[in-house]
């Protein structure tokens, strides 16, 4: 049989705030034990919650940023449960009446276009954390945590497979940095996804029973969880087994998800909105002035990308997986208006691979868009080769002579020979010296055209303009 | 001195006839003497006291004096104070000193009042009969047999034998009204959102609202221009601006309509109680009042909306209670759940711990549409009934309590009747609506009986006129059991 | 609606409180009487109603996005049961 995997996913936003979402606690990360925890966060009796205006501004961003619709008012909840890492035995959320209803995001897989839709988007408080460290047979918590503003944003099921799972993942994830609301740092726990997955029979509209994989850190684990949820789940359904819906964590060191909590055993969360808090009412004057605030969104350049500057949809996808990679190209591309690709094609390649490989970010770039700018403006008049563009790329990084383009191929001696006179004569003296390979071409052996190139090259040390060589060459030998 | 009011306190304090420290000792004397007594203070610390009523006194020289600097105070043990044992009448949190103040303390201390003790209470203000304290019942200063009513019992007495000259109390179901009738005293509850919640702590939030108890409705009104006002900590506190609570005592009641409503006037209310509220409703005819019937047709199903709202919000207010960060932890447990399940076994006493199931149950999956929904359906209903009875008139009294102070024991082991101890004062908590009592004489065995004052929102200077204008014709509230 | 002593042990399980057989069964006297006054409730209809949870109808005020607190972990730490290198220390917890 043939199984159809559906997937939908929950991401935890932490807000990029100064303060917490009801207290005024930093939210700053790695400080000592405990030392962000006010009475607030701590739930000493009678301390009282207090709505961070910062926190509701990054949800409308969220929601005007996918089309969804604001909700005014919407309810803060109470969700009850016990853990010690949750000081008030209960986590704020909203439940009923979310911020954010609905919205849509577009992602692309394998050169298809695909819709997802948002479920909603609600803000509420991260827990503290519990360190597992041996005190004495005893764990320690830490608070500091407690109180960190969390949009949670919810997708329906629309997700068919991990990869587009991933490429939704991936677009949310360069969404919330592209406006601001979320530093998006994975590592520290700023956007973490829970996947649902179920399986049903490809072409049947039921959807199987889910299992939840929570807290799925990374890309890569959020792509392999779901890679062996589908399996196991197919797995037992072949088997003539039954799915039970449960919470499951993914082991990576193992490469499986494993039982967390079944819904037998499931809490009940006793969800009633909280009498410490009052109804949350958005005016639209508010709304209108976030909307001004918001940058031109990624979907919006992307498409201009593809319209304007004749980029492919997968250049323009690229390029739009941040803010600052799609600052840094129009940027670029202000300095040399006519060269898009070219542009596009450094920036994804060299640009990229070397803040990769050194681990900087973009705005931490030590080539600006201007000096790049400079250095293609060389290879589009035929100043220099791609391959000595390269070379000069890698002076220019390394902060060689200022990072003057022209200074540097003076330097390195990586100027073209583009004078035709001059390639006309190399082009004859190689041609007088390899009677044998000319002879070998007309008697309908191409690849001798290619040794001669290949001697021409080697002859000037790669400096004479390809095409122009090429053209050379032809024009002698099939003249 | 331990008979004046407020007022004259201030006089004295004024006119250097008494510095504040002297009289902080004289209270603090007369606490150490009588409290083993009565129970009425769960802690007094001399030194603290003592501290404030010299910085008072300083105040006081240096001409910063407001009418209540240098005033002893007596605060119920569920207001945070810094460096005191806060309580709340639980074993849960008897080694709980507060690191922070309360908005309530706050303004009391910034007024230069002195903190005289902080006063017994049912614990976490459930009960109606002070003797769910972990600290032990206390006395009505009336009828040692009888309680002082609760949950503010401690205040109340406190009040009633002279032991402080006000005191604070909080009411989520007739907490104040409730043991001021039944100790004599005067008490207001204010409109929800005038007094801070912030560091009061919380028993059900969308019904606890702090307010003064003492001997006179003046007295009540000075206190109040101290306790309310807006405080950006608490979410559920009103932006208003500051209004003189005292000043319209002054005014004539002709033409005031007062509603009674048929549903307080039934079976329920003991005939001495009606007597006397009966005579008081003649003296307010007397002084120029109608009285008018009217009809709260929902009113009677207040006690029970209120016993499914009140503990669901409690259940969960009461989750923050396990041993982790502060209070009581079980002293032996095996894993981190048998250590929550031990600490709150041990920490909370019965009627708390029933509170919360019936919160935890009416909150859980399947019932909370067929109770708290249904309740807060039953809430708007009742919000309702009192919106047009205040079309037909300005003011509604009727009974504070259906009888005078039991007996201490009479009611403690059945909770339904102790429940129905708050059927006239519920209401007002559920539509947030300012409420008080005040005392109208005497019932059965000499026991006090309060009449209850139910105003419209923010009526409070009208209340305290119409109470002020009843305590000026009659001198039910000078008598004094000691 | 009637409850059991199995519905008191679930609730009591659910709020974290430790409870007996004796206990429970003595609660279920208890809160049975405590529910057949609740259930008076079910008289009236009130399809038609809205629920109220605030006694005012006023919306939630917002805080400035501001940091306004400082560290005061001694002090907090001061009324702990039990503490070390700044953690509240807690059995194990188990995930």
């Amino acid at each position: 049989m043939q199984w159809e995997i559906v997937i939908g996913l929950e991401v935890h936003a932490q807000l990029s705030t100064q303060s917490k979402i009801f207290s005024g606690s930093s939210t700053a990360y790695g400080a000592a034990p405990n030392t962000q925890a006010s009475v607030i966060d701590l739930a000493l009796p009678g301390v009282l919650p207090v709505l961070n205006k910062g926190a509701v501004e990054r949800a409308i961003k969220l929601g005007l940023s996918v089309g969804a619709e604001i909700n005014s008012p919407s309810i803060f909840a109470r969700k009850n449960y016990f853990y010690p890492d949750l000081p008030k035995g209960y986590q704020i959320s909203q439940y009923e009446l979310p911020v954010v209803q609905g919205g849509n995001i577009q992602i692309q897989v394998d050169g298809t276009e695909k819709n997802i839709r948002l479920t909603r988007a609600h803000l509420e408080e991260d827990a503290g954390k519990s360190l597992h460290e041996d005190f004495h047979g005893m764990s320690g918590i830490d608070l500091n945590r407690a109180g960190t503003p969390l949009l949670e944003i919810v997708s329906e099921p629309d997700m068919r497979s991990s990869a587009e799972a991933v490429a939704y993942a991936k677009i949310l994830h360069a969404l919330v940095r592209w406006i601001g609301i979320c530093d998006g740092n994975m590592q520290e726990g700023s956007f973490r996804c829970d996947a649902n997955v179920s399986v049903r029979p490809l072409g049947t509209e039921k959807l199987g029973t889910r299992c939840e994989i929570k807290n799925l850190n990374s890309f890569r684990f959020l792509e392999k969880a779901i890679d062996y949820e589908a399996r196991r789940q197919i797995e037992i359904l072949e088997d003539g087994g039954a799915i039970r819906q449960e919470t499951r964590l993914y082991d990576a060191n193992k490469d499986e998800t494993r039982t967390m909590r079944t819904k037998e055993d499931a809490n009940d969360y006793r969800y009633f909105p909280d009498p410490d808090l009052l109804p949350l009412e958005i005016p639209q004057s508010w709304i209108d002035q976030i909307k001004q605030t918001l940058p031109e969104l990624p979907q919006a350049r992307r498409d201009r990308y593809i319209s304007k500057f004749a980029l492919s949809a997968y250049d323009a996808s690229v390029l739009i997986s941040s803010r600052e990679m799609a600052d840094y190209f129009d940027a670029t591309l202000k300095q040399l208006p006519t060269q898009a690709k070219l542009c596009a094609n450094w920036i994804m390649g060299e640009i990229s691979g070397q803040l990769n490989k050194e681990g900087i970010e973009m705005t931490a770039c030590p080539i600006t868009p201007a000096q790049l700018a400079e250095l293609l403006a060389r290879i589009s008049d035929g100043t220099i080769s791609g391959k000595a563009a390269k070379s000069v790329f890698e002076s220019m990084w390394n902060g060689e002579l200022d990072k003057n383009v022209d200074a540097i191929i003076e330097a390195k001696g990586l100027k073209q020979i583009s004078d035709d006179s001059a390639i006309e004569k190399l082009v004859d003296q190689v041609l007088a010296a390899n009677a044998q390979q000319v002879a070998d071409y007309r008697n309908g052996k191409e690849k001798a055209f290619n040794s001669l190139i290949g001697q021409i090259m080697k002859a000037t040390q790669g400096k004479a303009n390809p095409a122009q060589v090429n053209a050379m060459l032809k024009k002698k030998l099939d003249g | 001195m331990f008979n004046a009011s407020l007022k004259q306190l201030s006089l004295q304090l004024t006119e250097k006839k008494i510095s504040s420290t002297e009289l902080t000792t004289e209270f603090l004397k007369r606490i150490k003497a009588l409290n083993p007594e009565y129970n009425a203070f769960i802690t007094v610390n001399e030194e603290l006291s003592l501290a404030q009523a010299q910085a008072a006194d300083k105040m006081r020289a240096s001409g910063q004096a407001g009418p209540l600097t240098g005033i002893p105070i007596a605060q119920k043990d569920i207001f945070c104070t810094k460096g005191w044992l806060t309580t709340c009448g639980s074993k849960m949190l008897s080694n709980f000193v507060s690191p922070y103040d309360a908005g309530v303390i706050e303004r009391f201390n910034q007024a230069g009042a002195v903190n005289i003790g902080k006063t017994n209470m049912d614990e976490f203000a459930m009960g109606s009969s002070n003797e769910t304290s972990f600290y032990g019942p206390v006395k009505n200063p009336w009828d040692h047999a009888a309680v002082p009513g609760g949950s503010s019992g401690g205040a109340a007495c406190a009040v009633a034998a002279r032991l402080a000259p006000a005191a604070t109390g909080t009411d989520t179901g007739g907490s104040i009204r409730q043991p001021a009738a039944l100790c004599g005293i005067s008490g207001i509850k204010p409109t929800y959102g005038l007094v801070s919640r912030y560091g009061m702590i919380a028993f059900a939030s969308s019904l606890d609202q702090g307010g003064p108890m003492a001997k006179s409705a003046e007295d009540l009104a000075l206190l109040l221009n101290v306790m309310t006002g807006f405080d950006p900590r608490d979410s559920t506190s009103l932006q208003r601006d500051a209004e003189d609570y005292a000043r319209d005592l002054q005014k004539p009641l002709a033409g005031l309509r007062i509603g009674l409503p048929k549903e307080y006037f039934a079976e329920g209310m003991s005939k001495d109680v009606e007597n006397a509220i009966e005579k008081a409703l003649d003296e307010y005819r007397k002084l120029g009042a109608q009285t008018v019937e009217v009809s709260l047709p929902n009113a009677p199903l207040a006690i029970p909306v209120y016993y499914v709202l009140a503990p669901a919000e409690a259940s969960s207010n009461l989750s923050r209670f396990d041993g982790v960060r502060y209070g009581h932890r079980a002293k032996s447990y095996g894993d981190l759940a048998d250590m929550y399940r031990k600490s709150r076994a041990e920490g909370f006493g019965a009627e708390v711990k029933r509170r919360i199931l019936i919160g935890t149950y009416v909150l859980s999956h399947g019932y909370y549409d067929a109770y708290y929904i249904k309740a807060q359906k039953l809430r708007r209903l009742i919000a309702q009934d009192f919106a047009e009875a205040y079309k037909q008139c300005d003011i509604i009294m009727g009974p504070t309590t259906p009888t005078v102070a039991f007996n201490l024991g009479e009611k403690s082991g059945d909770p339904i009747q102790m429940y129905l101890s708050d059927i006239y004062t519920s209401a007002a908590n559920l539509t947030g609506m300012p409420a008080m009592s005040i005392p109208v004489g005497f019932g059965d065995k000499n026991r006090p009986v309060g009449l209850h004052i139910i105003g419209n929102y923010f009526s409070e200077a009208q209340m305290l006129n119409v109470a002020h204008q009843y305590q000026l014709a009659t001198g039910w509230h000078l008598q004094s059991p000691v | 609606m009637t409850l059991s002593v199995s519905d008191v042990k679930r609730v009591a399980d659910l709020a974290y409180i430790e409870i007996d057989e004796d206990e429970a069964k003595e609660t279920l006297i208890q809160l049975s009487g405590i529910f057949n006054l609740i259930e008076t409730m079910q008289a009236v209809d009130t399809s038609t109603v809205e629920p109220m949870s605030h006694a005012q109808s006023v919306v939630q005020r917002l805080r400035e996005d501001a940091v306004t607190e400082t560290d005061q972990r001694e002090l907090y730490q001061s009324i702990a049961p039990q503490v070390e290198a700044g953690l509240y220390l807690v059995p194990q917890v188990i995930e």
